[in-house]
This record gives structure tokens, sequence and C-alpha cells, in this order.
């Protein structure tokens, strides 16, 4: 058997640790998918894997159990998914071109969970078509509100929705159910002032628990959708961390920008002798320092006036 | 007289009466329900007609019209005070037979219950009424049962034909030459009324208070998340709280205002010392459903609640007043074999 590793594992399959052995590696950006492909996927586990599927820590499928000869036929049937799921393909029926990138995260958002800011799903699947294929080592993760359910802090982006509350006063009944959630469930940004709610907006996190909460629709959502980016948080060996706030109030555009941006910055700073052609981006920006990582993300990008910058950066984490 | 008129004519008519009236019909409010995309639809003032939502109830209803959600009553200064100035225009609402209903028990408060409310009244004086036909009923809509879903006190009443166009009952004497000229025929228009409803509510004819003894309220200690949204969507809740406040950079003036005030929310009941009568969501509960389909009637002679159906509508929790009514027979059953035994 001559197989190319390098070229197996950048077409989303597995060495795996039995011999012969790989494991097809399915994407779903923002975790969302019609349901028909499951039964695409339940085809290939059936035919040509050992008739099970792993559900992956990035929300993706891997169908292991499939013998790499038969890697051209379950391309064959993973087209439609590919496809269908509107993912960037150099070459229709060969499977996908890199998995450097890793498959974008995302909670359910706003499609179903009353919390979420925005629709999660569609915004990963905008950044996917943005920044896929590629082959540096990206993750990228989405959640629809400050209650951040996919964890978003442990990724290389970290993407929280956010709204910015709009406060109607004469339609406020001093009910005070805003007050007392925003204390009980979130940061307590609200005093009461003369009966009404007075949102401190240095300490609001725009989760929108107010706007939730009242019963009058006197707290309603801002019209622009907002966003907090928090970067190079990481899990792994030598220094996990979470990532850090760099843009409390950001758009979606400066966020895909800014995104892009990092490529380029990788491109040039990364380490030629990293194993495999892959290192972490937080490595690297602790060797450049923040400030050059900083020049280069924000290289273009025209944030909101509202946008607060963070300034420095600074991580913690366990250092092993 | 019944006239058709197009879209076009029926704005002009809209148009014509906006110079006198505000307009104030159940509107679509894109974007401005509580979560992430959603719209809601209230009352507000519109422009044209088909700004006019007919096809879905608003959450809220007609009242902030004639009670305004925050009315200042007086401002002061050291010795003196003054009242702010009436509303320079009138108010046209657009609304459905059972809010026109409502309007009764409204009147019913602020006019008839004791001395005229002065606030209440300058605003009512001034307000006429469109109702919108109700051609069939949503899903939690009880009018029928509440004898609330026919009409005749109306200015004139508004639905579209099934080509879009827009019929029109006028009653008003001044306004039947304004459509006369604007509608393209001239025919007789019966607004729709809803002769059926998919929830039926039945109030038990020998209701007595002892009903409050019933275990059935409990459910509702912990089911309820006294957030007063029942109270605040209904057409006919009429209470409201005083607030004195002083200016936050002149703390030598401020002003009084009222506020709608809810009795399922926290405050309504506490009283000086410290008390609360009804601390409990289950009590807060059973004295609501006790005031609008037992106590009203006790008092005026007909029933208060007028079937719309909005606190079913609008309740996180999914409880149903209709629900509650109708557990009000068994209630009772309860009650009276436990006094027995």
């Amino acid at each position: 058997m001559d197989i190319n590793t390098k070229e197996v594992i950048k077409n989303a399959f597995r060495v795996t640790k039995a011999r012969g052995l790989t494991a097809s590696r399915i994407r779903v950006p923002g975790g969302h998918l019609k349901a028909e492909y499951l039964e695409i996927i339940h085809q290939i586990a059936r035919e040509y894997g050992n008739g099970t599927v792993h559900l992956t820590a990035r929300q993706g499928f891997e169908v292991p159990g499939i013998r790499f000869e038969d890697m051209p036929l379950v391309k064959e049937l993973l087209q439609p998914v590919i496809a269908g799921m509107g993912i960037n393909q150099t070459e229709p029926g060969q499977g996908y071109p890199a998995a450097g990138t890793r498959n974008i995260t995302a909670c359910i958002g706003n499609r179903v969970c009353p919390y979420a800011c925005y629709d999660t799903t569609a915004f990963a699947q905008r950044l996917e078509k943005a920044v896929f294929p590629n082959n540096l080592h990206f993750k990228i993760a989405l959640t629809g509100c400050p209650n951040d359910c996919t964890k978003v802090r442990m990724h290389d982006f970290g993407i929280i929705g956010m709204t910015l509350p709009q406060f109607e006063p004469e339609r406020c009944v001093t009910c005070r159910a805003c007050i007392h959630n925003c204390r009980k469930k979130s940061v307590g940004a609200l005093s009461e002032i003369n009966y009404r709610p007075a949102r401190n907006e240095e300490k609001c996190i725009g989760c929108g628990e107010c706007i939730v909460s009242c019963p009058m629709a006197a707290w309603t959502r801002s019209r622009e959708k907002y966003y907090r980016l928090t970067l190079f948080g990481r899990t792994g060996r030598r220094n996990p961390r979470l990532g850090v706030d760099f843009i409390k109030w950001i758009d979606e555009d400066s966020i895909i920008k800014i995104i892009l941006n990092t490529y380029d910055y990788v491109e040039k700073y990364i380490d030629l002798n990293a194993p495999g052609g892959k290192e972490h981006i937080g490595y690297i920006v602790d060797r450049t320092g923040f400030a050059e990582y900083q020049k280069w993300a924000l290289r273009d990008v025209r944030l909101p006036a509202i946008a607060e910058v963070t300034q420095p950066v600074y991580w913690g984490g366990l250092k092993y | 007289m019944g006239y058709r008129l197009t879209k076009e004519a029926c704005d002009g008519v809209l148009q014509k009466l906006s110079l006198n009236h505000t307009l104030f019909a159940p509107k679509r409010f894109t974007g401005g329900g509580p979560f992430s995309g959603t719209d809601l639809i209230r009352y507000g003032k519109i422009a044209s007609a088909d700004e006019i939502v007919l096809d879905a109830k608003s959450a809220h209803s007609f009242k902030e019209a004639l009670l305004p959600i925050t009315e200042t009553l007086f401002y002061f200064t050291e010795e003196q005070m003054k009242e702010p100035d009436p509303p320079a225009q009138g108010v046209l609402v657009f609304l459905r037979s059972c809010d026109l209903h409502a309007v009764r028990r409204l009147d019913e408060i602020y006019l008839r219950n004791g001395a005229e409310d002065y606030y209440y009244k300058r605003i009512r004086e001034k307000t006429r009424f469109a109702l919108i036909g109700c051609p069939t009923a949503f899903d939690t809509c009880f009018c029928v049962d509440m004898v609330a879903n026919r009409s005749d006190n109306y200015d004139f009443s508004i639905e579209q034909d099934e080509n879009a166009n827009y019929l029109i009952d006028c009653r008003a004497a001044d306004w039947a030459a304004l459509f006369e000229a604007a509608a393209s025929q001239t025919l007789a228009v019966e607004p729709s009324f809803v002769a059926a409803t998919p929830t039926r509510v039945g109030i038990p004819a020998l209701l007595d208070a002892g009903v409050a003894a019933a275990a059935m309220w409990d459910q509702y200690d912990g089911r309820c998340i006294k957030c007063g949204r029942c109270n605040f969507s209904c057409p006919t809740c009429t209470c409201y709280t005083m607030q004195d406040l002083f200016y936050t950079d002149n703390g030598k003036a401020g002003e009084r205002r009222r506020v709608w005030a809810s009795c399922m929310v926290d405050g309504f009941t506490d009283v000086a010392g410290g008390g609360c009568y009804r601390p409990k969501n289950g009590q807060r509960m059973r004295f609501k459903t006790l005031h609008k389909v037992f106590d009203y009637k006790q008092r005026f002679g007909y029933q208060m609640c007028v079937g719309c159906g909005r606190c079913d509508d609008v309740c996180p929790e999914y409880i149903s007043f209709a629900r509650i009514v109708n557990r009000l027979e068994e209630a009772l059953r309860e009650v009276k074999s436990d006094a027995a035994e």
C-alpha cells in the first residue's frame, strides 16, 4: 500500500491507529445541516465504514473504519453533502480541498434560542465561504450571546453576539424586571434613577436580558448587530489559555476582515520549521508581540464608532 | 352608509382624518420583538391603510391611546405647579370588536365609578373609533363566550375585500361625505364579526368568592413568574400607580406622573410597615382571575373580560387564562365538598 499521508490528511481523511483504515471528516459550518445529509452519512458509514459515526468536538462528523482504497467512492457520495452546505471546492467529486482551517462551530443561535442575538449558523456559513479552503490551522467559533454556550474563548477567534439595548422611557412601568434580571442573571449594569432604569454603558455586555425580560417592549434590540471578538484561546500541551477580549461592539464585516488579515499575518510569520506546517496562531503572536499582530489585524478595518478596542492584550493560562 | 374604496382612495381619506386626529392602529414594528429577528405588533401611529395589521393580533391593546403608559399629571417647582397641556389632536383608534367592548370597561372605571377622571376624560372626549372587521377568530380568542364579538358603536368599520380594496361602513354623520367622495362604489356593508371561536370559556353561573380557597391557585406559585404581561396586554386592566420625582439636574423642580401598574408584579400590594397582602404568585393569579370574571360583575353587572385572549398570547410561561377560568367549575365543587365534610 502506498499512501501520501500529507495529501490524505489535507483531503480531510485521517491516518488512524488501524493500519489501512482511515476516517472521513465532514465539515458542518455552524453545526446545522439539512436532515437529508444524515442519510448520506449513514450510507457512507454502512457501506464503507464500520457502521458507526462520531460527532466531532467541532460539530462535524467523522466516519471511521473506511479503507484507504474506498476514499474515491466516499468522496463521490460526499459530493452532494459538500456542495449542499456551500463548501468552497477546487474540484467537485474530490472531497474537501483543505483541512487546516477547522470546521466553524456555533451554538443554535437565533433560529431557536430566545437569548441569541443573531443567526449564528448564517454567520458561520458566511465565514466558511470567506476563509475556506485554507491549510493554516485556524479555529473559529460563534456563540449567540454572552452565555457563550459554544465556549468560544477556547478558540482562535471567538465571536459573541451582542445587542445594543434601546430604551423608550415612555413605555416603562417601573416593574424593575430589567434591573432585577440584569443583576441576577447578567452583570448588574442597570440602576434605577427616578423610577427608570439607567444603563451603565461601560458595564453593559449587550446580552439582551433587559429586552427579553421587559413586559412592555420599552427595551428593544438595536437594528445593528454587534459582537465581542475574543482572540487566541487554545487548548493543547504547552500553554492552554482562554481567549481574551479584543474588540467590544464590533460588526460582522470587520470580524471577517480581521480574520482574513490574520491569515496574511500568519503566512508572514509562521515558523517555517513547524511540524506539519502547523503552529497555533497564539504562539506566533507570543513571538512577534501583540502590537505587530494588531497592526496586521486592523489593516483596512473600519470599525463602528461605538467599538472599543482593548489595548494592550494579555493572556494568562497554564504554562508547562 | 357603506362604501368600497381603493387603497389609494382610503389613504386619501385617512390623510384628511389625520389633520385632526392621530391615527392609532395595530402596526408591525420590524425587529421590535423581544427575541432577535422577531417583529412586534403593537399599537402605533400610522399614516396609510396598509400599515394597519389586519391578519394578526397585537400583543398590547389600544388602551395606551386612552391611558398613556406614563402620564404626567403636573409639574411642580417651589410654590407653583402646572398641568401638562392637553393633547392638541384627538385620536382615531382602529380596533376590533373585543377591544371596542373594552372601551366601555375603561369608561366605567374612569368616568362612572365615582368621580370623573379629568385626565382620562380630556383624552376620551377627543377619541373616535374605527372598527376592524374580524372575519375569523385567532386561536386564543374567546370573544363570543364573553359576548364581545359584535359591536355597533363605531364611527366607521374597515376591512379588506378579496381584491384588497377597503370596505367601509360609516356611522359617523360628519365623516360620511369624506368616504362618499372617495368611494368607487356605494353599497351595503356589514362588518365581519366572529361567530365562533376555537377557544371556549365557561364561567360558572353560581361562582362565588369561596373559590379562592381552592387548591388550583397553588399551582401558579411555581408556574407564574409575576412579570405582569397578562395585565399590561389586557385591554381592560386599568390600575396605575403614582410617582413623584425630582429632576436630577434641578432638585427644586419635578413632576407627578401616573404609570400603569400590575396586580401580578411585586409591590402592588405592599403597604406601610413592610406588609404585602398577596406575596404568592398563585394568590395574585387568583385575585386577577376573580377580578376579571367575578368581582367586576358583582359591582357593575357585566363581565370585565372581553375574551381578546392576549394574556394567553403573551404569557412566557404558557399559562392560559382561558384554562384557569374553565377550571373554576371544578374548583367550586372542590371547595363545596370540603365545606360539606
